[in-house]
């Protein structure tokens, strides 16, 4: 069989023959080519809109209502930044995105610490202390995780105003940590359940209880994990938009509400190039969470936050 | 002797699954009781209700005349060895050893003491510092048992310590184990399913079968005398040979269909009725080269070469049995040898019931 296929090849040149020795050679195949072009106009169709966003954001009015949406500035014009951050009117007042930015960081910070802290808690009690019921309880939350939540808007809306803290800072932290719960709970018990159980009767052998192991063995292994839970919770509470209209009350209206009542202009004139400058302010925040977090994100899912 | 653990009347379900059965251990104090059986045989979860990891259906477990069934594991005064070592990822070997004394509340002096004489002990001194994926295997083993050492516990148990590693690493860990315990003298409770680490190590042995225990005993009476046909088989390696017969009582014989071997050597504990069926088990290495009236004659079939001795194979009626031999016996295959059983080393049991006669 050898001999055949051998025979059929061209007569290599004596002095081309190289023997087969170490790593071997990679060639660039159809296959391969194909597939960077795919992913060539996978990245090109994603980043169109964010380089409109951009360059209309550098344009003057003038420019923009000419049309040619896909053309570079031919003035630069930097008016629209300064005005979407500190100057564009939000309903009544006219002090731009700033202080949109400090209730959002008001509301996420607080947020994200609560729930991602009480969402380690809970997947370590159903992952490792095997309570009677904690098979239901796991399916509940599962369950929980595909409510849609408009669903449970107005009942909360009443109990909060009940407990008198509807329309405040604390209220709208409530609500976002109940809404994390059960998808938090999910990935970290998930997590905790592809760790060895024999580290857990060690620790409670050497006189852990539910605390102390909670806080001395299992979060020190939770890093990956963790970074996984927060990045889902700041991009998912930063550009949340109906729970903060509904619950954060006028006071504490965050980034994205504030943006709506830019871009959504009752009267005057619609400023593209403010609105796209207001847009690219809000949407910072997720943006550098993924760019700085891409490899924590694949190493977390990698580690089980997927599985199980 | 006093009893320093006790299983009375232990049951544990798994969902609908008995895995234990109404089981009684006595283990006294400090003896190294071994567990030993096939996976799926319930030991570890014996050792597991013994540490308080596990909440058993019915029964009770005393530990050093302490009634400890709902005492919380922390409460026992058990040190445990893993199989996977189970060392805290996140802390360095010195504080993975002085975890469980900063757990209750040790002051610092009398830690850094214990530590230091425990890594002395087990030579991890120069381990102190390092985290445990930087230690290879048998480090991290020493670390572990370590880790038991240091909590001065009266009982130690060990779920399959040595399984994970490599056959040289084990027997050298065994050794140190069994220099632990002659030099501790505490009681210690071992899981295993090797045979050679039950044999080496254990002053009695519990050989388990569907969580029930098959045979408690010393190691030399469990090889020499299983009680039953499974222990017989379990234990020994290579292992025992068997033939089913039947028994015939005029002339205390046993009987194949060719061939037939007087038993008048063979003390019976029970002696079975004639023309009962039995079965008769010798060990490979109770059958000897011997040329005489008695002996029978063999064409070799395999040879087996295992380095201090050999394994032949031969078959007797179309059952292939071992024999070992010696390493200077140099046979080729196909040649003829005689030999001869030794029947009063030999085991007998049952057919039906599988129990020893």
């Amino acid at each position: 069989m050898n001999f055949i296929i051998e025979a059929k090849r061209p007569k290599p040149n004596m002095s081309n023959i190289i023997e087969a020795n170490g790593p071997k050679p990679k060639h660039l195949t159809i296959g391969r080519i194909g597939l960077y072009c795919f992913i060539l106009m996978c990245a090109l169709f994603f980043l169109m809109p964010l380089y409109v966003m951009i360059i209309t954001s550098l344009k003057d009015m003038d420019e923009i209502r000419s049309g040619n949406l896909l053309y570079i500035p031919k003035i630069l014009s930097l008016y629209s930044w300064p005005k979407a951050w500190s100057e564009a009117c939000t309903g009544f007042v006219c002090e731009g995105l700033r202080p949109g930015l400090i209730n959002s960081l008001k509301i996420t910070i607080p947020s994200v610490i609560v729930s991602v802290s009480l969402g380690a808690l809970n997947g370590y009690a159903l992952a490792f202390w095997r309570f009677k019921g904690a098979y239901f309880f796991f399916g509940l939350c599962l369950f929980g995780a595909f409510i849609p939540y408009q669903v449970m808007v107005y009942p909360l809306l009443k109990i909060e105003s009940a407990i008198g803290i509807y329309s405040s800072l604390p209220g709208i932290i409530l609500v976002h940590t109940i809404f994390g719960m059960p998808i938090l709970t999910l990935i970290f018990r998930n997590f905790y359940a592809s760790l060895p159980i024999d580290l857990f009767k060690a620790a409670r052998i050497d006189g852990g209880n539910f605390l102390k192991i909670f806080f001395y063995v299992i979060i020190p292994m939770s890093t990956p994990i963790t970074i996984v839970a927060i990045i889902l919770q700041v991009t998912g509470i930063w550009n949340d938009f109906l729970l903060g209209l509904i619950f954060a009350g006028r006071d504490n209206q965050p980034m994205t509400v504030q943006l709506n009542n830019i871009v959504q202009v009752d009267f005057g004139v619609a400023e593209y190039n403010v609105d796209m400058a207001a847009t690219i302010l809000t949407s910072i925040v997720p943006l550098a969470v993924y760019f700085l977090s891409g490899r924590w994100f694949v190493r977390g899912i990698a580690a089980g936050a997927i599985k199980g | 002797m006093e009893n320093s653990v006790e299983v009375k009347k232990l049951s544990f379900n798994y969902g609908k699954v008995e895995i234990l059965k109404n089981l009684d251990l006595n283990i006294k104090d400090g003896e190294f009781m071994v567990l030993l059986g096939p996976s799926g045989c319930g030991k570890t979860t014996l050792l597991n209700c013994i540490a308080g990891l596990l909440d058993l259906d019915e029964g009770q477990i005393w530990i050093e005349k302490d009634n400890v069934t709902w005492k919380e594991p922390k409460d026992r005064h058990i040190g445990m060895v893993f199989q996977s070592y189970a060392l805290y990822p996140s802390m360095t070997v010195e504080k993975n050893l002085s975890f469980g004394l900063r757990m209750t509340g040790v002051e610092k002096s009398k830690i850094k003491e214990k530590i230091n004489k425990v890594s002395e002990l087990l030579q991890i001194g120069g381990l102190l510092h390092r985290k445990p994926s930087q230690l290879s295997g048998g480090q991290r083993q020493r670390v572990a048992i370590g880790r038991a050492l240091v909590r001065d516990a009266k009982v130690f148990l060990f779920d399959e310590p040595l399984s994970n590693l490599d056959a040289k690493l084990r027997a050298e860990l065994r050794y140190e184990i069994k220099k632990l315990h002659r030099d501790l003298g505490n009681t210690m409770i071992y899981v295993t399913h090797d045979q050679i680490e039950a044999m080496t190590l254990a002053d009695r042995i519990a050989v388990m079968k569907n969580g029930v225990i098959q045979q408690l005993d010393s190691p030399k009476k469990i090889y020499n005398k299983p009680s039953s046909l499974f222990v017989a088989d379990f234990i020994g390696s290579p292992s025992m040979n068997f033939f089913s017969g039947t028994f015939l009582s005029e002339n205390n014989s046993f009987s194949l269909n060719k061939t037939t071997f007087i038993l008048n050597e063979y003390q019976f504990e029970n002696k079975p009725n004639d023309m009962s069926e039995i079965i008769f088990g010798i060990r490979p290495e109770d059958i000897r080269l011997k040329k005489s009236s008695e002996s029978m004659e063999f064409n070799i079939e395999l040879i087996e070469p295992m380095g201090a001795d050999t394994l032949i194979w031969l078959s007797l009626e179309n059952i292939p049995f071992s024999v070992r031999l010696d390493v200077s016996s140099e046979y080729k295959l196909g040649d003829v040898i005689n030999i001869e059983f030794d029947i009063k080393r030999a085991s007998i049991f049952d057919k039906k019931s599988e129990l020893r006669l």
